[in-house]
């Protein structure tokens, strides 16, 4: 497509200025592609110049090194120690020793577990014998007792830390290495080498970042990385309740759960999972851009030149985001449950006779339209006072000049929003408008807590062992998969969130290239 | 003359139609008000009501008084539960701020090797549905006993442990401090750690503040995990958990109003403590729906 220059750019309306950057988005997608294949090339080229150079390097201070560096090849942290690095010399030395333990000594370590993990291996268990009943030697019955063999949960999450230990491993060798032979140099050239007391002050100045990263790289390590990784490995699995990896092990089936998606016929598990995608997707949209519009709308109302008790009007919604929400979600649901107070005082005003209250006609969560609606309706309800809050902030800023020059030129109030507030809101806020509307899209807790998921589809059936429901979204459905131990298809869930994976960052990608205000992150400052 | 006169209809005009629309305003926002209260005037109204009753359509109670609160505390743990959910609000308000902290300020202020890489890095995990480990940790968890009973102390683990990845609103906040204090600080002989420690902290109280509102008020709306930890164990229970399960269908006739009851327990001090820190709140929202 034709490139335009800035000055024709520029003369573009925001709407049209809009649909230009999506469409050079789109169009520059095959050409992205294109340089894929060079930027991977680049990218192998650079990686394999490090790794010579490293080589070469290793091989050089191996060659020139004295002993106490050619031992430190061996031992880490030898040659920290021998120049009177006492510090480092024996963490190096600790770090080797809990590798080795962990690895090798300890039974059934991290080296026998890599092993009979067989990770990716199709066809082959994760583990190696499973448990299973044994004549008991103490009875003379013959009764038998139960014999643990390996634990497949177990078994792969050491491999899986074996795995991360010997990268560490090779890491820290070349490090020890490196510094080892820098010792050397330096005393070579009659220079004092740092103490262990120099480290320690470093890390509150010059090394301050490691210090303060430390803490929380280990918890996003331990909690968010390793739990990630092991649960995509899940979907290649087959683990749910039948092989729960104790009494039975599970085992690799390579594609097989995500070929399963493609059966998008009658009653399909991909025809399933499109249906509640695109729920999840309509939901999320709704969600989004209610709230947004009608929070500014409120929040222009209440800052309108004239208007009384702003405060007043303010608390009042700032109070809803202060009462925890899953109370209000509770008693909300039940207020539109067949038998809540609306459908009573429907009953009592005669909107409906008391027979359809009786045969649950009536209920709004029982049918998919009402249910649908009612959430977005009810989500408006939740989602107005933060919308608020933050659009008010954001519209004290706009200049007043502009406004009043509108007035002087004759704008309309109407004018005067679409071409002063609107586009300022837009731009401010985009990157909001992603955060939240990846929040909606696995808003867990209003589904949950309002309808449940339901009312029961009954052209989807059972997916994953769970009852789909109409108003199902994949965090819901990810949910109920795993949540009861005797049903559960964790593989499933784990495929779910592999396929939410996709569509949030294909959809933060998108937008990310067409929003302005996200592109350069020094710019606020 | 006539000029004048014309121009003092449509002045007057002006001022009828905007009197119209403040009325009009005023009608909505009384709207929202009622709207936006009724559910909570209807929880209160109905934990005065005297014995267990089905919803009506009288919210107003047939007779008032204290019994759902007495059976509230004498019947069930819900002391416990409470005072669980108070402790892991406490606790995360705590170690959340810490970790929150030191990583926004770090990414915000200091410049060292692969940031942009660690930033993109937490972007792209942030992408996952953060259910999705939780089956591994519960599953760990359980092994090593910081589920069901002791579920409290796991979720503190949980809601903490990578909270560091949430620091955009923090560290929008530290963008907007100016660089030239550090570098002043700097010039003046202090190390990184004392312009952390007496330059930039004892600018930061609005910061500081809401990541500890926010920290406090997360265990008390989360379901999800908490529900996924504790199992339906009635030691480990936080309110929510506990609440939602009043309400399941089998249950719903008798708990009904003592839900009431728990929700105003639970509404009351959370509100209160929101409300009288909601300054910062607020500079929190709009300052983090800008910066991203």
């Amino acid at each position: 497509m034709k490139k335009l220059n800035d000055l024709e750019y520029l003369k573009l309306s925001k709407f049209k200025a809009f649909l230009y950057n999506l469409r050079l988005f789109f169009s520059s997608i095959p050409d992205w592609f294109g340089k894929l294949g060079l930027r991977i090339w680049a990218l192998i080229k650079i990686c394999v110049f490090a790794i010579r150079d490293e080589l070469t390097d290793i091989g050089k201070t191996f060659v020139k090194g004295n002993w106490a560096v050619k031992l430190s090849f061996l031992i880490f942290g030898f040659g920290n120690l021998y120049y009177g690095q006492i510090m480092r010399g024996v963490l190096f030395l600790l770090f080797e020793i809990t590798f080795i333990v962990y690895m090798f000594v300890i039974p059934e370590g991290g080296w026998h577990d890599l092993k009979i993990a067989h990770i990716l291996q199709t066809g082959k268990n994760v583990g190696e014998n499973s448990g299973m009943m044994v004549p008991d030697p103490n009875s003379k019955y013959g009764a038998e007792i139960w014999q643990d063999g390996d634990e497949s949960t177990r078994v792969l999450l050491w491999a899986l830390l074996a795995l991360i230990f010997i990268v560490a491993f090779i890491y820290t060798w070349r490090m020890q290495v490196k510094q080892c032979r820098i010792c050397m140099d330096i005393t070579a050239q009659g220079k004092k080498i740092k103490s262990g007391k120099d480290d320690l002050k470093s890390l509150l100045d010059d090394q301050f970042h490691k210090m303060l990263l430390a803490p929380s790289l280990i918890g996003i390590l331990a909690f968010t990385v390793l739990p990630t990784i092991f649960m995509m490995l899940i979907a290649f699995t087959n683990f749910d309740a039948n092989h729960d990896g104790f009494k039975n092990l599970y085992s690799w089936v390579g594609f097989e759960n995500f070929s399963n998606l493609g059966d998008v016929g009658q009653g399909g598990l991909g025809a399933a999972f499109g249906k509640v995608l695109s729920w999840n997707l309509i939901w999320a949209f709704f969600a989004t851009f209610s709230n947004y519009f009608l929070g500014m709308m409120v929040a222009i109302m209440i800052n309108k030149k004239g208007i009384k008790l702003k405060k007043f009007w303010r608390t009042v919604l700032v109070m809803t985001i202060a009462i925890p929400q899953f109370v209000s979600l509770l008693y909300v649901s039940k207020m539109f449950a067949s038998d809540g107070i609306v459908g009573r005082l429907l009953l009592d005003w005669n909107f409906i006779p008391q027979s359809m209250l009786d045969a649950r006609q009536w209920g709004l969560w029982d049918n998919p339209v009402t249910a649908k609606i009612l959430l977005i309706v009810i989500n408006i309800w939740i989602g107005i006072p933060y919308v608020m809050l933050m659009a008010t902030g954001i519209l004290m800023n706009i200049p007043a000049d502009l406004y009043e020059s509108a007035r002087i030129d004759g704008a309309s109030s109407v004018q005067q929003f679409t071409k002063i507030t609107l586009p300022y809101m837009l731009f401010v806020t985009g990157p909001y408008l992603l955060t939240s509307f990846i929040g909606n899209l696995n808003n867990f807790n209003v589904i949950y807590l309002l309808s449940g998921g339901g009312p029961p589809n009954s052209s989807i059936g059972m997916v994953g062992g769970v009852e789909v429901g109409h108003t199902d979204l994949l965090i819901t459905l990810m949910y109920k998969m795993t949540a009861d131990s005797a049903t559960s298809q964790y593989y499933m869930a784990s495929v779910i969130g592999i396929l939410m994976f996709l569509v949030v960052s294909v959809l933060s990608l998108i937008v990310y290239n067409i929003i302005p205000s996200t592109k350069n992150e020094e710019d606020f400052g | 003359m006539r000029n004048n006169k014309t121009n003092k209809q449509s002045l007057l005009g002006a001022r009828a139609s905007r009197n119209i629309s403040n009325t009009i305003i005023y009608i909505v926002l009384v709207a929202i008000t009622i709207l936006w209260l009724f559910p909570f005037l209807g929880i209160v109204l109905e934990s005065f009501e005297v014995g267990t009753k089905a919803m009506d359509s009288n919210l107003w109670p047939i007779k008032f008084g204290f019994d759902n609160y007495i059976r509230l505390f004498t019947e069930t743990k819900f002391l416990k539960w409470f005072g669980n959910t108070a402790f892991m609000g406490v606790c995360t308000a705590l170690l959340q701020t810490f970790f929150i902290l030191s990583m926004s300020y770090t990414l915000s202020r200091l410049r060292f090797k692969g940031r942009k890489g660690l930033m993109n890095m937490m972007l792209i995990l942030g992408m996952f549905p953060g259910f999705l480990t939780l089956i591994l940790i519960k599953k760990v968890f359980h092994d090593l006993g910081l589920t069901e009973a002791m579920a409290p102390v796991g979720l503190i683990i949980v809601y903490c442990a990578s909270s560091g990845m949430g620091y955009y609103v923090s560290k929008g906040f530290f963008d907007t401090i100016s660089k030239s204090l550090d570098e002043a600080a700097r010039v003046d002989g202090a190390t990184r750690w004392q312009v952390f420690y007496k330059v930039i902290m004892p600018l930061s109280k609005p910061i500081i503040i809401y990541s500890i509102l926010m920290g406090f008020m997360a265990p008390w709306g989360d379901f999800m995990m908490a529900k996924y930890l504790i199992n339906a164990n009635p030691d480990g229970m936080n309110v929510a958990v506990m609440m939602q399960t009043w309400l399941s269908k089998g249950l719903l006739n008798d708990n009904y109003t003592m839900f009431c009851a728990a929700a105003v327990m639970v509404a009351v001090p959370v509100t209160a403590v929101f409300l009288a820190l909601q300054k910062y709140y607020v500079e929190g929202v709009t300052g983090g729906a800008v910066k991203g």
